[in-house]
């Protein structure tokens, strides 16, 4: 049964990070012209690292019960800071908000490639051919 | 999944996008506009967006959380121009009337990047959509 629990790795937290590293990026992009709004990015090793280590997991008092998916801390959440000033206070710096949307799509898009191998070798165990 | 709330928060950038550019509109619509008195002349409209991380509190796990709204319309403090005309039937008892203090090419430039906002908030959402549709596709490996 463990190995069932534990089949997609740390990419299952990954993939949780990643999405909301994609939500926080959109928010940039929506306030580009909202006046003293700070841009914001999520350190990705911190929330993982967190993730990984909590220890609020759900207790299983019977061995048949599941592992539950684990919420991601709120945690790591960080202003970037700006190359150029403006003159209403907002830090949404257009090209590095795209170009970080990108690779964030990019990065996600590689977690979920890691995903399917872990779910196709696990469907390839089960049918033992 | 969080992936639902990258549309909720394009979806209000669009929104706030949209009435920009029609705020605009009516600001060239009216450039040529002329009033009697000064109080009466057109002023040119613009709109002052905020971030909705206030809403966190009171609506918490709003899909939008993290969007922009309209906060208010701000009239440009500009002085309208005050023109001789005194054949137009406008015109006050020393034959001026005030033009709107509308700048054309200030608001094709704001419409431009209204245009140019509006578009990134669409990418936004056609990149979200596509790794979503992936995901789904996760269990077909």
């Amino acid at each position: 049964m463990n190995l069932l629990n534990q089949a997609l790795g740390v990419h299952e937290q990954a993939l949780q990070v990643k999405s909301r590293r994609l939500e926080v990026l959109a928010q940039n992009i929506a306030n580009a012209d909202t006046p003293n709004y700070k841009a914001r990015d999520i350190d990705f090793k911190a929330v993982l690292g967190a993730a990984q280590k909590q220890d609020t997991a759900m207790f299983a008092t019977s061995t048949g019960h599941f592992a539950t998916g684990q919420e991601i801390s709120p945690d790591g959440m960080r202003y970037r800071t700006p190359f150029n000033t403006s003159f209403d206070g907002n830090t949404v710096e257009m090209s590095v908000e795209q170009a970080n949307y990108g690779k964030a799509a990019a990065d996600y898009q590689a977690t979920l490639n890691f995903l399917e191998n872990r779910v196709s070798s696990v469907r390839k165990a089960l049918r033992g051919d | 999944m969080s992936m639902d709330n990258i549309f909720g928060i394009a979806g209000t950038a669009l929104n706030a996008q949209l009435t920009r550019m029609n705020a605009t509109a009516s600001n060239l619509a009216n450039a040529g506009t002329v009033a009697g008195t000064e109080s009466e002349a057109f002023r040119s409209k613009r709109p002052v967006f905020k971030a909705l991380v206030d809403e966190q509190m009171t609506n918490a796990g709003a899909p939008y959380v993290g969007g922009v709204k309209i906060d208010r319309m701000v009239d440009d403090t500009t002085p309208p121009r005050r023109v001789s005309d005194p054949k137009n039937p406008l015109a006050d008892a020393q034959g001026y009337v005030y033009q709107s203090n509308v700048s054309e090419v200030t608001e094709m430039v704001e419409m431009m990047a209204a245009a140019r906002s509006y578009q990134n908030n669409v990418e936004v959402i056609n990149t979200a959509r596509q790794l979503m549709m992936r995901t789904l596709d996760i269990t077909k490996a």
